[in-house]
């Protein structure tokens, strides 16, 4: 069986956010460019330099040889429901660090701080999140070696992946890339070769770890390049709740980010995945903006496994963007939360992919798209259940709810299911803020960007329950600013 | 504290209200009558601010303010309240958590502090034993799954607790069953007050044996065309609408 819907395609209109990308880069990186830097472009002997600048060793250099070669031969995707200008690969620096950044928080653009300000982030964290070269105004490392200290008491490894190379190569070398293959996907791939850095964690056997990773994250991992690394290993009976992303708007010189994430949840293994992304989404018309393209896919290995996404989507010119489970442990679990909301000219295109291979396996999807604007914001998933996936059962919740009448919202669920005992279930909705529930909130005295933020709010209800607590009071107000002059 | 004079408003390129005028005291309980069309829901639209309804002539003011240029927000922080024919639902939205919102809205819009949580919720639990309804409502959100009565009686409760000024009741009464008709009037008659004027919008006389009002009014074709006490809805209640009708509008009101 497979299904292929497309729901309630209002007006849209073209987004021409493409034609910034090259001059940016052109004004970015043209100067000043540091000793350790490497030239535009991408080759066989870029892939060589950027391993040696990161002191790998030989098996890393070859594995991102491998991947660069697949990615050669494959074609740029244009399945998605994404209007995107062509993407010129070879003017891209794969290992840069621009100098341009802020040098301090007086130099960074107003709008930007008043949105620190409405989100309450901590006056040391600011200057790291806009990016002013940090060093000068807050050292973390000590912040970080406390927590480090911590979790290495019970065994926990949470390490950058650079270090993770070096320092545990066995385990990288089992497991990087045993959940997406390096020619998975065009950007798999293409991040596979140029990868700059991202997190490891590794969580040993019956081990709970003992902190959300959040914390530490926000504070110690602010710029992590722009193709982000990250993976996490939960072995027997290990959990683990990691936090990736910051409700903060992040700027960054990089508009092009290939983001791979890959967790493995052993025998009994629980591994809670939450992200907000809020990168720079571009201007009102579509200027400039991240591009986001990002594998993400958790394997649950080992029977009775659990792994849990939750994502709040706020941010980003286009966000391609699919988190994944593939259930192959008898009676796991794989679940999928998240709320994308797109304003002015943004595109998202993202969902999941929930793969069921072992008996009595169960998955839950609810999504909840937002549009306003001239946005557009299509949900894609794919539930597939094989042969021997015996007793599966899905159940698939999908809404949209628009704002205004020039955005689009899509819905495009597909379903492949090989087991006759398999149970899918498929709810979608879209709705738009209607006239008389505004009405309704404005007559008992609450304004009117007010009572929106509060509808939005009651909409996303059942994502945020899934977020840590501090993240969902934050993930709120985030989209209480995202949604400003949304409408009037 | 209300004077509506020479309304007219239309909905949609259409005449609805040709003239009304009213005027409403503190404490004053008033029903407006009148058969399907005659222009009663437009009355409590307009009042409230609405979108759509387009004000050709005439005046309306609340406490010497003209009520017509204030935003419908700001009208419920001046002290108006709907009460909705058709409340709506609002899914996922905590119905103590909007009612506070609404209540703190109000307060900071007319310069009074805020309610924190441990205090509205001590408003909140005197209210509902006034208004006899189980605070499992309370947990629900907005309207959401409610059954017709309860969601008047969701009204009624929201306006014990924004405590307006003057309080504009759409058809109320509509849809409900005695038992639901006796709980909604016991609650309106218990905020009945000498500083709160209601404004009673409905089809039937019924609601009137509960909630007894001083003056009642007949509202045909957009005007006026009668006015009295409560023995005037019996009579219309004995001889049906069409006994009034054909009537020129009546003079000055009460």
């Amino acid at each position: 069986m497979s299904i292929e819907t497309s729901e309630n395609t209002l007006l849209r209109d073209n987004a021409e956010v493409a034609s910034a990308l090259g001059r940016r880069y052109e004004a970015g990186f043209v100067t000043d460019i540091e000793t350790d830097s490497l030239p535009l472009g991408l080759s066989e002997d870029i892939v060589r330099q950027l391993s040696a600048l990161k002191q790998e060793p030989e098996w890393m250099t070859e594995w991102r040889l491998k991947a660069y070669r697949h990615w050669l031969t494959m074609p740029e995707p244009h399945w998605a429901k994404l209007k995107i200008g062509a993407i010129d690969f070879q003017a891209i620096s794969y290992y840069a660090s621009p100098k341009n950044r802020p040098k301090s928080l007086a130099d960074v653009d107003p709008k930007l701080l008043e949105a620190y300000d409405k989100l309450g982030v901590p006056l040391h964290e600011r200057a790291k999140l806009a990016g002013v070269a940090v060093d000068a105004v807050f050292d973390s490392v000590s912040v970080g070696t406390t927590f480090r200290k911590e979790l290495a008491e019970v065994g926990v490894i949470f390490c950058s992946m650079s270090e993770a190379i070096r320092e545990h190569p066995e385990l990288v070398r089992q497991y990087l890339g045993s959940v997406v293959p390096v020619g998975d996907n065009y950007f798999a791939a293409l991040n596979s070769a140029v990868f700059s850095d991202g997190s490891f964690v590794f969580i040993p056997k019956g081990v709970r770890c003992p902190m959300e990773l959040s914390t530490y994250f926000r504070i110690n991992a602010g710029h992590t390049g722009q193709f982000e690394r990250t993976l996490i290993i939960a072995e027997d009976a290990a959990y683990v709740s990691y936090l990736e992303g910051c409700t903060a708007p992040m700027r960054d010189e990089n508009q092009l980010h290939a983001a791979v994430v890959e967790l493995v949840a052993l025998e009994k293994a629980q591994i809670k995945y939450s992200t907000v992304q809020n990168w720079y989404p571009g201007d009102e018309e579509g200027r400039g903006g991240i591009y986001n393209f990002v594998t993400k896919r958790g394997d649950c290995r080992g029977d009775d496994s659990k792994i849990s996404w939750t994502q709040v989507e706020t941010g980003s010119a286009i966000t391609w963007k699919y988190p994944s489970c593939v259930l192959r442990g008898d009676r796991s679990v794989g679940e999928f939360y998240s709320v994308a909301l797109t304003h002015h000219r943004q595109q998202a295109d993202t969902g999941t992919k929930m793969i069921h291979i072992g008996k009595n396996t169960k998955s839950k999807i609810v999504s909840k798209g937002i549009s306003a604007g001239r946005s557009s914001n299509a949900y894609r998933g794919l539930v597939k259940v094989e042969k021997g996936a015996e007793g599966a059962r899905n159940y698939t919740q999908c809404d949209s709810l628009l704002i205004g009448k020039r955005c689009g919202a899509h819905t495009f669920p597909y379903m492949e299911v090989k087991n006759p005992t398999a149970i899918v279930e498929h709810e979608a909705t879209t709705s738009k803020i209607s006239d008389d529930q505004l009405f309704y909130c404005r007559a008992r005295g609450i304004g009117e960007e007010d009572a929106v933020s509060m509808i939005v709010d009651g909409f996303c209800k059942q994502v945020f329950r899934e977020l840590p607590m501090e993240f969902a009071v934050e993930a709120k107000k985030l989209l209480e600013i995202s949604l400003e002059g949304a409408v009037g | 504290m209300l004077k509506i004079e020479n309304l007219h408003a239309r909905v949609e390129g259409k005449d609805i209200l040709k003239g009304l005028s009213l005027t409403v005291n503190p404490g004053e309980v008033h029903a407006i009558m009148g058969p399907n069309g005659a222009g009663k829901s437009t009355l409590g639209n307009v009042l409230s601010g609405r979108d759509g309804y387009e004000v050709t002539q005439g005046s309306v003011t609340f406490e010497g303010r003209d009520l017509l240029a204030l935003d419908p927000e700001d009208r419920a922080a001046a002290g108006v309240f709907l009460a909705f024919q058709y409340p709506v639902e609002i899914p996922g939205v905590n119905n103590t958590y909007f009612l506070r919102a609404a209540l703190n809205a109000q307060r900071k819009q007319r310069g009074e502090p805020e309610l924190d949580s441990m205090q509205f919720l001590k408003l909140v639990r005197e209210k509902l034993k006034v208004m006899q309804i189980s605070d499992e409502l309370l947990h629900r959100a907005v309207n959401e799954g409610f059954s017709g009565g309860e969601k008047k009686r969701n009204e009624i409760f929201q306006m014990a607790v924004l405590e307006p000024k003057l309080a504009i009741l759409d058809e109320t009464d509509s849809g409900l069953d005695i038992d639901a008709l006796k709980q909604v009037s016991q609650g309106v008659n218990a905020l009945r007050s000498p500083d709160r004027a209601f404004l009673m919008i409905t089809h039937y006389q019924r609601l009137l044996d509960y909630v007894q009002p001083d003056f009642v009014h007949v509202l045909a074709d957009g005007r006026i065309i009668e006015s009295g006490d409560k023995s005037l809805a019996l009579k219309l209640e004995e001889h049906g609408y069409a006994w009034i009708a054909g009537r020129e509008p009546a003079g000055a009101q009460a």
